[in-house]
Order: structure tokens, then sequence, then C-alpha cells
């Protein structure tokens, strides 16, 4: 769907101003109802037994005396998930069923291995006491290098090494290799007159929604039902249950709540099949609620990684050599977003030549989940970190040094297809202005910056939007707001059809009500679901055309639509007055019916992001405690129809991405345990650890998008990592190789390297 | 006829050759030439890929037209969070 017409030309009444998001006040004053506010008449109570093991053969399952017990209603294991063709001819659905329960073996710490549906949580949590399940504990592995090993101990007997012609044929750990590139590296490194490279190492971090996962699934008795959920995706998880189940995808309408963050960690399905299959053996509603210790331990984290970079460049700034080496593993099951680290991990740039190699690896932990810009982050710290140190041996502003090999409109990109437009030399143009990047540093303070970039997608997208009696609107969508989305979406329609913000009211459809539509993933819903508004507002601003011209007896091409009225498109149509919305949703009956408009589309053409994030921090060399004084982020989001709202996601991103670099990371045991399941061991960032993030929107207009909008949910995510280890390595002389860079940590890096860098 | 890149890995599969050249209107028929060019590439490309055509990633629209003159590379499944 292209670029309308030039943006300068183009003046907007309602998008890109500042409106209240229409789900504030509920959610502010508690009337919101989230996964765990739902309730049904007859409930009962789920609860989920997980492994102690981190790798564990099942050798049986008794649950007979919990199935004794009174007030137990239901118990399922693997065996109520049987072998349907539709889930064997899926690999993804084969290892989803096998993650949500366990089968033969379970496959990390907390892995689901049966669940209770019993009248009250108290006895539902008995009911698993009593289910005695005999485990042959396993040799696991945890770590991505480890697990890489010859005589690592093997998950899963059928995996082979795929994207290896020479693979051997015997069961491994690594799952997939990929490889991109081109020119010859070899060569650039001769040609560079510096050349760096590292090791690195970050931690999985947990997305950290506040809202654990929590559903009510309502079966019938023949065999068709209701499921409310907190998810990015109701049509996925009512594809996925119903498959899972060996239902007809008809009979399973899925009803998404308000969610309490999701971040991509709710793209898949962890509680909700089983809510369905204890329902069904029950004959009753059941609700399921995880803990926070649940959330941590049986939910996706994001990929942990061991990433090699090396790069080279001239003294003029020029790369001529780009290399790296990138190891993620993603937990029990194939999957980690190492292909998309790869691809991303040198995208802000040129080099004359490329090469990256990455290694997908299953681990004795939970499968990983989707987190904002998946792989991309922890590419981003390593190629960034070396970026810095370049330019400063160089002795070259690191912005500068960006700037010299920017991506632009028009170059290749990294990963291969040319970019078209593109705003990273923006975004670097910003920061280097911004008053934040000339204020004097004092000591063990120390100033970093980093770029960062995300694809962006599309996908499936089905809006429906109707005409009410009084002219106000009713539109709605299939993607989860997870961001603010309403507003964007109700501001679009407002927007094409002339009329004020607060008369579009849009909600969240369930899937019974509209067309398939994807996940709200990859940053997609203000591009696709928005361009579907925008369509489906113009087919309706035609019908309304179409009623007007029937009542005034001219031709419906002789009419247009204009500031929110039906008018003679010109002279020769004749002279009537102006036939408002209002009017014209009165009539709508005696014109021929209900005035509604709708689009379907696959939507491509989601424009690239970038952003450059500048961070200034102080450490405290006897605890080892990193405080971030002043953060900046600059980020091109097209067109930014809710600017507050564009502002939140880039503040957001920051804000999990500090974390990720200071603090948080899953801490096994030596019996590969999680050790830190709860936010007091796992720690987020609070609002007193951070300043005010500060933001500035660049808008380089989408040529995908009619109003030229990219997607800024993830890019955000990519460069903190970075940008706070530059801002670290250069108040205390040292590089960090390692996230987080927890206050052990530095300390330990601040001993055994503490002295001024090179050149920094 | 639009010349086809293969991302690197991908063209291990297909005994080194990094390009093709592939006259396809469009992104199902493109695929199925390359699959019968590579036969190796077959249960890849069944699996899923991402098509880039100058410079837009498709990773749906299989009617997608192909130009002549276009820039088709050939990348892997992608998702986003």
């Amino acid at each position: 769907m292209p670029l309308d017409r030039d943006p300068a030309d183009r003046t907007y009444k309602v998008v890109g101003h500042r409106h209240n998001r229409p789900d504030g006040i509920d959610k502010v004053t508690g009337r919101a109802k989230f996964g765990a506010d739902l309730a049904a008449p007859g409930l009962l109570h789920g609860r989920i037994l997980r492994s102690p093991h981190a790798h564990a053969r099942i050798k049986s399952i008794d649950t007979s005396k919990a199935l004794a017990l009174e007030g137990v209603k239901a118990i399922v294991t693997a065996a109520d998930f049987p072998d349907h063709p539709q889930v064997l001819e899926d690999g993804e659905l084969t290892n989803i069923r096998y993650n949500v329960m366990a089968r033969e073996k379970a496959l990390y710490d907390g892995h689901a291995v049966a669940a209770v549906a019993a009248s009250n949580p108290r006895i539902a949590a008995k009911a698993l006491k009593l289910i005695e399940v005999d485990y042959e504990v396993l040799p696991h592995v945890v770590d991505v290098e480890l697990a890489m090993k010859d005589d690592a101990p093997i998950l899963h007997d059928h995996i082979r090494t795929e994207g290896m012609e020479d693979a051997p044929d015997c069961p491994t750990n690594v799952a997939e290799r990929i490889e991109l590139g081109y020119g010859d590296v070899e060569a650039g490194f001769a040609e560079a007159d510096v050349v760096i490279e590292r090791q690195f190492r970050t931690g999985a971090a947990h997305q950290g929604y506040i809202e654990p996962h929590a559903c009510l699934a309502n079966i019938s008795g023949d065999g068709s039902g209701d499921l409310w959920c907190c998810t990015q995706g109701q049509f996925m998880v009512r594809d996925v249950c119903a498959q899972l189940n060996g239902m007809d995808v008809s009979k399973l309408r899925v009803t998404p709540s308000e969610i309490g963050g999701g971040f991509g960690g709710k793209t898949t399905v962890f509680i909700e099949p089983v809510a369905v299959a204890l329902s069904r053996k029950a004959g009753k509603p059941v609700k399921i609620v995880m803990n926070r210790g649940e959330v941590f331990r049986a939910t996706g984290p994001t990929a942990s990684s061991a990433i090699w970079v090396k790069m080279g460049c001239k003294r003029d700034g020029t790369i001529t050599a780009a290399q790296a080496e990138l190891k993620y593993q993603g937990g029990a099951f194939p999957g980690s977003p190492v292909s998309m680290g790869a691809m991303t991990a040198f995208a802000c740039y040129q080099p004359k030549t490329l090469k990256a190699i990455g290694w997908d690896v299953v681990t004795n932990r939970p499968k990983q989940a989707a987190y904002r810009a998946p792989g991309a982050p922890m590419a981003a710290f390593a190629v960034e970190s070396i970026v810095e140190e370049l330019a400063h041996t160089i002795g070259m502003d690191p912005v500068d040094f960006r700037l010299k090999n920017a991506a632009t409109s028009g170059s290749k990109s990294a990963y291969g297809p040319t970019y078209s437009d593109i705003g990273l030399v923006e975004t670097l143009e910003a920061v280097k202005a911004h008053p934040n990047y000339a204020i004097k540093l004092g000591p063990n303070q120390g100033r970093g910056v980093a770029s960062g970039f995300w694809f962006n997608f599309g996908g499936q997208t089905a809006v429906t939007l109707n005409l009410n009696i009084d002219g106000t609107v009713a539109l709605s969508v299939g993607t989860p707001d997870i961001g603010g989305s309403r507003a964007s979406m109700c501001a679009m329609a407002a927007e094409e059809l002339g009329i004020p913000y607060h008369h579009v009211q849009t909600i969240i459809a369930d899937t019974g009500s509209l067309g398939f539509n994807d996940v709200t993933d990859g940053s997609r819903v203000t591009f696709a679901s928005g361009l579907a508004t925008i369509e489906a507002a113009r087919n309706a601003a035609k019908v309304l055309c179409e009623r007007a011209a029937k009542i005034w007896g001219i031709p419906a091409d002789a009419v247009t639509w204009e500031n929110g009225c039906a008018v003679p498109a010109g002279p020769n149509a004749g002279e009537f007055p102006p036939m408002t919305i209002k009017e014209l949703a009165k009539k709508a009956g005696e014109t021929g019916g209900p005035i509604a408009g709708h689009f379907e589309v696959s939507a491509d053409g989601a424009g690239p992001s970038f952003a450059t994030h500048l961070v200034d921090a102080e450490v405290d060399r006897e605890t080892g405690r990193i405080t971030i004084l002043r953060y900046l982020i600059v980020q091109d989001a097209g067109k930014a129809v809710s600017p507050a709202y564009v502002e939140g996601q880039m503040q957001g991103g920051a804000v999990q991405g500090i974390g990720w670099a200071l603090n948080e990371e899953y801490i096994y045991n030596d019996k590969g345990v999680m050790e830190n399941p709860g936010f007091l061991d796992y720690r987020v960032p609070v609002a007193s650890d951070l300043p005010m993030i500060d933001t500035q929107i660049v808008e380089v207009p989408n040529p995908g998008h009619p109003y030229g909008v990219r997607g800024v949910g993830e890019t955000s995510i990519v460069p903190p990592l970075g940008a706070v280890a530059n801002a670290v390595a250069a108040a205390v002389g040292a590089r960090p190789e390692e996230l987080p860079m927890s206050p052990p940590r530095l300390l330990k890096l601040m001993k055994e390297q503490a002295q001024p860098l090179a050149a920094e | 006829m639009a010349r086809v890149k293969l991302w690197g890995s991908l063209s291990r599969m297909a005994d080194g050759q990094k390009e093709f050249e592939i006259d396809a209107p469009n992104i199902d028929r493109m695929l199925t030439a390359l699959g019968e060019a590579a036969p190796k590439l077959k249960p890849i490309l069944a699996k899923g890929v991402t098509v880039s055509i100058d410079g837009t990633l498709y990773r749906l629209d299989k009617f997608q037209a192909i130009q002549p003159d276009s820039e088709v590379y050939i990348l892997p499944k992608m998702a986003g969070g």
C-alpha cells in the first residue's frame, strides 16, 4: 500500500496529534479486565505440576491418588494430547505440544508434566502433591557453548544440524547453522589499519511483563467452547489450542482480555491448551493463572548468547571487514532467533566485506519466546562495542564514525537487499546536535553511543468498521493492544472519515467476530492494522458517497468525501449542500442498509526502523553500582500517528534494554534449576533506578504505508545493551564483554583490567 | 529474468551457487522454479522463507509480482516480538 503523496504536502487533522488513549480511564481505575479477572459460574481452578529436574526421563505418572481426592474433577497429562495428523505434520506445533506438557522426558526445570482441575485452589495444590511421577534424572546442560560439545548431554535424539551438508548423522544439540555475507573478509582485514576482535556473552532475559499468563476455558458437552486469555494473538491461540486438542477450529472462540504486557512473550501458548483439555474433561469452566515463579521457569525468556566479533577499519574510518560468529541457545527446542541476530548484527553499516555465522542450540532451559526484536539486541551489543572501540582507537568521534559507515537510502543492507528510504543518518545527526552530547562529564562517568535496526513486519490483517446511527464509528480490529494501538486506530479512522477522534471507538474483536489476524508482533500493528483501518474507512466513505448520490439522484462517481461530508465532486455534479456523516448514518436504513467498510490483507512493505541511543553513566568503583545519568533515544517512526505512544514505546524498549544490560539474567545452580524465579532476585529496573528517558522522533516516511508509518515497538530495545556498555567502558577504562554488568561482574572487570583502554 | 540471490547457508544447499536467473511472474512460481533448479533447496523452501523484492520483505504473499529487473533475495523465515 504505497505512500499517499508527498508528506510535506499533507496536513493531518487527527493523526500526529496527542490524544488520550481510549483504554486509559479503565486501566487507571481498575475497571479493565485482565486475564486473571475473568470468572464463570461453577468455575474450577487449574494448577500445573512441573518438573523439579532440568532433564529427566518420565518413567511413569500415577494420578490415582490425586483423582481420588474429593474436589478433584479432572487431571490431564501428555496422554490427553494425542497424535493428531495436523500436529504431526507441523514440526513447530509438535514442539509446542511437547512444551505445554512433557512427554517421554522433562526437558527443563519447570516443564509441565501434569495438570489438575479442582473445585478450589487449595485442593488443586494438594492434588499436585499426590501425583506420583517416577523420574530417571539425566545429565543436563544449560550453557550454549557446553551444549555444542561432542560429549554434551543430548536433549533430542532426532536433531541433526541443518544448514550443513557435511553434518554427522548423529544426535546433536546444534539444530542449525546459518551463514551469510559477501566479499572476502580476509582481504578486508588485510586492508584495515586497525583490527579488533572480542568474545561477548549475554544472559537470558525475560520479557518481564507485569501480568502473568492467565486464561479461562469453558468447553461444553457438544465439544464447542470459549477461551478467554491474555495473549498477543487470539487467532493463534484458537488455532493452536484447537489443533492440539483435536477440535475443529470453528468450535473454539477465543476472546482476548486486556493485556498487562507481552513484548513478544505472549505470541505463543503455555497454559491455554491445558485449560481447554481440563475443561473438556471436567465439563466445567477451568481457570489457570500462573504465579511469577511459573512465568520465569516455564515461559519463554529470550536466548542467551556467546558472540565473537571481529572488525577492521582504515584510518579514515571506513569499515573494511566485519565478521561474527553467534551462538544462541533457545531452550529445549530449536528456534532461537540466531538468524535474526546474524542478519541484524551489521545492518546499520556498510562494511566492504562481511561474514556472519550463526548456531541455533538447544539446552535444558525453557523454550525461548520472542522478545522485542528477537535476536537483535545481543548482536548489536557485541557489534556496537567493537564499533565504539574502533572509533576511539583511530581517534574519531563515535557518531562521526557511524555516519561514515552508516546504511543509507539506496544502499545494500548487510543482509542482502537494498534499503529503500531509511532514517539512520537522521538519527545520528540528531544525536550529535542534541545538547546531551555536549554536556561535560565528571569523574567515573562515561558516555556511550549505539545504533540499532529492526526489520518490522506486516502480516495477515482484517478490520471492520461500522457506522452507528449517530454518525459515530465502531471499529473492530484483531490485534491485541499492547502499546496504545487503539488510540492510533481511532486516529487513523477519524482522519480518513473527517470526524473527531473521540467519535471512533476501537475494540479488539474475538475470533468469531472478525477474519484471521496474525499475532501482535514484529512492530506490525500500527503499520498493518492501521493500513487496514485506513482502507476500511475509505471503503466506508465510498459507501457514504454512494448513499448521498442516491439521495441527490446523481451518479456515485460525482460525489466525493471531504471533511466528514459527502459533497458534489464538481460544478457539473449539481448544487447540493454537503451531507454530513451523521445525516447519512441516520438515513442508512432508507438508502440501502447498514453502512460499513472492511479490509483484509496480507500486509507487506513495513519499512525498517533505525534508532541511535546516547547514554551517560556513572560507576561507583567501591560497590560496582552503575547509575544511568542521562538517556536519549532518537528513532525513525516514519510517521508518528500517536506521538505520545511512540515515545512510550521508545522509552519502554530502552528501559528493558537497560535492565538486560545491568541486572537481568537467568541464574542456574549446578542441578540446572533456576535460582532466581522472582522479581526480588531477577531485578528489572524500577522508576527510581532511572532518569527521565529523553526521546526525539525522526520521521522519514515509509514508502509502503499511506501515511508513511513504520513500526516502532522493537527497534528501541536494540541499542541499549551496547550504548550502556560503551558508557561503562568509557567510565571505568575497561570493556564489559559479559552482560548483565552486575555489580560483582563489574567489580571483577575493574579489578582485573582497571586501566584506561587504548584510546578511551 | 530476475536475479534471485540466496543467503549464505542456502547457497551451500545449492552446490555453492549464490545466484540464479529465473523467469517467473511471482514469488510462488519463482520458488517452484528455484526448487527445480536446485532440488536440495526444496525442503527448506517448503518450510518457509522470506522473500525480498526490491528491498520489500514478503513473508506471506506468494503471488506478489516479480519484474524482470527485480532484485530478489531469499532470506530465512523471520518473526518479530
